[in-house]
């Protein structure tokens, strides 16, 4: 299956920013109607690849100093910006990852769509209107009709991400570059938007050219894919083919990285160390004259035993996070909450401070929980001089010492900024905070989002591995259905605040008896 | 991308790709990454050279003026009398201590005095202004105010004081007020932002009006009715003008505390137990430290600014302080003399232009796009 010209080929592609090479010497055949995935982990060079189809860098910084993109035969690597125009748009289109800022908040969605129309095929008016609910109603917009004169932020991010499709499809392209389009999407709603590109594809007979660091979705989606890694393709080949029977190292690290089996059950019928009874948090809103409010989380009753892990999953917007903050007492709730047989939810700061030690929480953003303007080892033991203010600086140095060392990181950092270190090792940093107390509950919110897949790997392998030695509890919430079923054992699944379903992670998965369990069950790829 | 890792960080685990630098980071920014934010905003005050410069220039005038009583005095520095030293500046004598008649102090500008010293085989080392912001030339050549002469480098004024030497003792006074009240105004506003900020709700709501309502009142107005009530002197001033100045900061402080009161990281140090105050200060206000110290340089103008026009209009210093609004004031009221209004003109627009120049360096420094690190 060689077609004579392939609709895009890039030979011996090269991408420099400022004279450092990120692309080196970069391959790539893509024909007609085929789809292809370009994987690899942040800062692999896959989204610099695919601007650079359509020379949408920022030139003159940027530059190729080798190689040839020919489209359908015709060279773009320096090409006027005349003849990329024909292109863009046209015969190539995109859709990127942030449907909030991709499109532009001040236009309605039909302005926005329109000018596309009337950029490339020149319809305007009626016409331009008719085309525009056509469109709309083809990437399942509901109602398009009267969403026309929406504003981007009246809808919801799958529905933000659609009208981006309708844009991209709009001159019925050749080959649609899709860079990580669900990426920011909820998971059931990320099934939806891959099954719509898929189907569209078909429909169009377009070529699609798929960029991503999600291996599930390569393989849900793709014929062929490319594996990067540092700017170099280091594996290429049948999808099937490359999952089954990885040839390079990286490949296989890749795909080893996937959260996968589920976690150890620890010895049964341990005594529940936290649990809620019908805990509820309301956030105020303006109203007059009655005082509205919006209730983030809704009678929610946990129980996490001691040595166990909770999961609590759900998609955005779900109040899983608002409910963890309301267990380690960060935010105002009513109900009950019981930590080691002791009612805390009525507890001033004083009568908690103690409790603090035993209790702590790690957060999603590594680059939003550590202080930029304090080092490591400042940030590591301020639980120490909060707790133990009476502890020389020579021993505090040895426990921050010895917990970096515990977390796997060097304790010379100490001394460092945490700007000077990755989100991985900055995951570890904020671990290492919470663990130098030596408490016995961690809350987990997110821990491994926000990190590339081996990264995320690690960090889970850290998070079991500690649970092990001390014999921490852990609240676990996540999205992502892969990993709370290597790391919990237990699952509860949450929904407009509120918990649908709860039960063991085996029968959970096995066994989901909400429908909407099910769905996000399958939505997992 | 292999360059984007900091350097450090390479030999560690997992040295994924550092999300704050873009693709392809050249080298030495790399390496910049690895000095303290402390050097780097100092490498960037230094890169704004004329700040850099203003600098300089300004330290070594006003760490001159420190030493006004050195510089010009109507006492010598040394005194050799009879085998004995004498240091007329530090310490007091009498003018029988020389053999003369008084039981005041000697005034060694008087012939007789001279006289005396010169008869006990003695001399005199005199500053290199040999007036002080006070003291009045009788032998004038002409009548007062005299102009430039060799005898008095800027001439005098209409009473036949030195500007020079009132110019030397009201630069070390305006500036010294001035850092005064812009420490005392600033605390006192960053503590109000502070707890503003930090507390939000009612107290913020109020605090807030409070500000306004007080902002709306006529400062001059409340001066020139406390003046004819208390007699004023700099301890008066001081407090008026720092109860009418500290809203400066406020605004900028109360803003960057009700932002970074959501911090993250701020929230991870409230999960460890820390109190309030400790989350304020270790967490919160070294946020709002970068707002403050680039507006300090222009509150010091702006506070330089307000003493001078206050002493111009005579509700200033007391009269016989040494100030650069009384010399202006005395510019306006002898055109013929032109050279009292040019010189503290020119003394006051040079010193405020250095100052701003300072303050724009300053804001060089604390700018992280130029530091390359986000604040």
């Amino acid at each position: 299956m060689t077609p004579l010209t392939p609709f895009l080929e890039i030979a011996d592609l090269a991408v420099a920013f400022d004279g450092v090479r990120v692309v080196h010497g970069l391959d790539l055949r893509l024909d007609r109607g085929e789809s292809v995935a370009l994987v690899g982990e942040s800062g692999s060079g896959k989204s610099v690849t695919a601007l650079s189809v359509l020379q949408l860098l920022s030139y003159p910084r940027a530059s190729h100093p080798t190689g040839s993109i020919l489209v359908d035969g015709e060279e773009v690597v320096g090409a006027g910006e005349q003849e990329m125009r024909a292109i863009r748009g046209s015969r190539i289109s995109m859709v990127f990852q942030e449907p909030m800022t991709s499109l532009n908040p001040l236009h309605t969605i039909r302005k926005q769509v329109e000018e596309v129309l009337a950029v490339h095929g020149g319809l305007s008016g009626a016409a331009a209107r008719e085309r525009t609910v056509e469109l709309l109603e083809l990437v399942g917009l509901q109602e398009a009709r009267e969403r026309l004169d929406s504003y981007p932020h009246q809808l919801s991010g799958g529905q933000r991400q659609r009208v981006m499709i309708a844009m991209a499809i709009a001159n019925e392209p050749d080959l649609l570059i899709a860079d990580e389009p669900t990426t920011a999407l909820d998971v059931t709603v990320q099934a939806q938007i891959l099954a719509l590109i898929k189907e569209l594809q078909e429909r169009l007979g377009m070529a699609l050219l798929l960029i991503t660091h999600d291996l599930g979705i390569v393989r849900a989606m793709a014929d062929r894919v490319y594996v990067m890694e540092q700017g170099h393709v280091v594996e290429e080949g049948e999808t099937a083919e490359v999952f089954v029977r990885p040839a390079h190292p990286y490949t296989r690290k890749l795909i080893d990285a996937e959260p996968r089996g589920a976690c150890p059950i620890p010895e049964d019928e341990a005594q529940p160390l936290v649990e809620t009874k019908d805990v509820t948090v309301e956030f105020p809103l303006r109203g007059w004259p009655r005082k509205r409010s919006l209730v983030a989380v809704d009678d929610v009753s946990l129980r996490v035993r001691q040595g166990h892990s909770l999961g609590v999953v759900g998609e955005s917007g779900s109040g899983k996070t608002t409910l963890a903050m309301a267990i380690v007492r960060l935010l105002q709730s009513r109900g009950e909450i019981v930590f080691d047989g002791r009612s805390i939810d009525g507890l001033g700061f004083r009568q908690l401070k103690p409790l603090r030690r035993s209790m702590q929480i790690v957060f999603q953003d590594p680059y939003g929980s550590l202080s930029p303007r304090l080092t490591v080892g400042e940030i590591v033991s301020e639980g120490l001089v909060i707790h133990e203010p009476g502890m020389s600086a020579g021993e505090r140095r040895d426990r921050v010492a010895e917990v970096l060392t515990e977390v796997g990181l060097e304790p010379e950092i100490a001394r460092r900024y945490p700007h000077e270190f990755s989100g991985g090792q900055r995951q570890r940093i904020a671990v290492a905070r919470a663990m130098i107390l030596r408490p016995r509950f961690v809350v987990l919110d997110e821990p491994t989002s926000s990190l590339d897949m081996t990264v995320q790997a690690q960090i889970v392998e850290l998070l079991l591995d500690l649970q092990q030695r001390h014999g921490l509890t852990y609240l676990f919430i996540s999205h992502d259905l892969k990993v709370v079923r290597a790391l919990c054992d237990e699952i509860a699944v949450m929904k407009d605040g509120r918990i649908v379903e709860q039960g063991p992670a085996g029968q959970l998965f096995d066994a989901p008896r909400e429908s909407y369990t099910r769905a996000l069950m399958n939505a997992a790829l | 991308m292999s360059g984007s890792d900091s350097v450090g960080a390479a030999e560690l685990p997992e040295a994924g790709a550092s999300r704050r630098m873009p693709a392809g980071t050249p080298a030495h920014l790399v390496f910049a990454a690895v000095s303290t934010l402390g050097q780097r905003r100092w490498a960037a005050f230094k890169a704004n050279r004329r700040g850099y410069w203003s600098l300089r220039i300004f330290l070594v005038i006003f760490g001159a003026t420190l030493f006004a009583e050195v510089l010009a005095n109507d006492k010598p520095l040394v005194v050799r009398h009879e085998g004995r030293f004498y240091f007329s500046i530090v310490a007091t004598y009498a003018e029988t201590e020389f053999g003369g008649v008084f039981e005041t102090e000697a005034d060694y500008r008087e012939p007789f005095v001279k006289d005396l010293i010169r008869d006990g085989g003695g001399w005199m080392i005199w500053p290199p202004i040999p007036y002080a912001h006070d003291t009045i030339d009788y032998e004038l050549p002409g009548p007062a105010p005299y102009p430039p002469s060799a005898r008095h480098w800027l001439g005098t004024d209409d009473v036949g004081k030195d500007v020079l030497a009132g110019l030397i003792y009201g630069i070390r006074l305006s500036f010294l007020f001035g850092l005064v009240l812009t420490a005392l105004s600033s605390i006192i506003g960053v503590l109000a932002g502070a707890v503003q900020g930090y507390l939000g709700g009612k107290v913020d709501l109020f605090g807030q009006r409070l500000i306004e309502i007080w902002a709306g009142l006529p400062i001059l107005f409340v001066l020139i009715i406390l003046s004819s009530i208390v007699e004023s002197n700099v301890f008066w001033l001081l407090g008026i003008l720092v109860a009418f100045s500290w809203m400066a900061l406020v605004g900028v402080v109360r803003a960057e505390v009700l932002r970074a009161r959501n911090f993250q990281y701020v929230t991870a140090a409230r999960a460890l137990g820390a109190g309030d105050r400790r989350i304020v200060r270790r967490h919160v206000l070294p946020n709002a430290m970068v707002a403050t110290f680039t507006f300090l340089p222009f509150i010091l103008t702006g506070s330089i600014t307000l003493l001078t026009s206050l002493d111009f209009l005579g509700f200033g210093l007391p009269a016989d302080a040494p100030s650069l609004g009384r010399l202006l004031a005395q510019g306006r009221a002898n055109l013929h003399a032109p050279w009292l209004g040019l010189m503290s003109f020119f003394t006051l627009a040079t010193l405020l232009t250095l100052v701003i120049f300072i303050g724009e360096a300053l804001r060089d420094a604390f700018d992280p796009r130029r530091t390359g690190m986000q604040s």
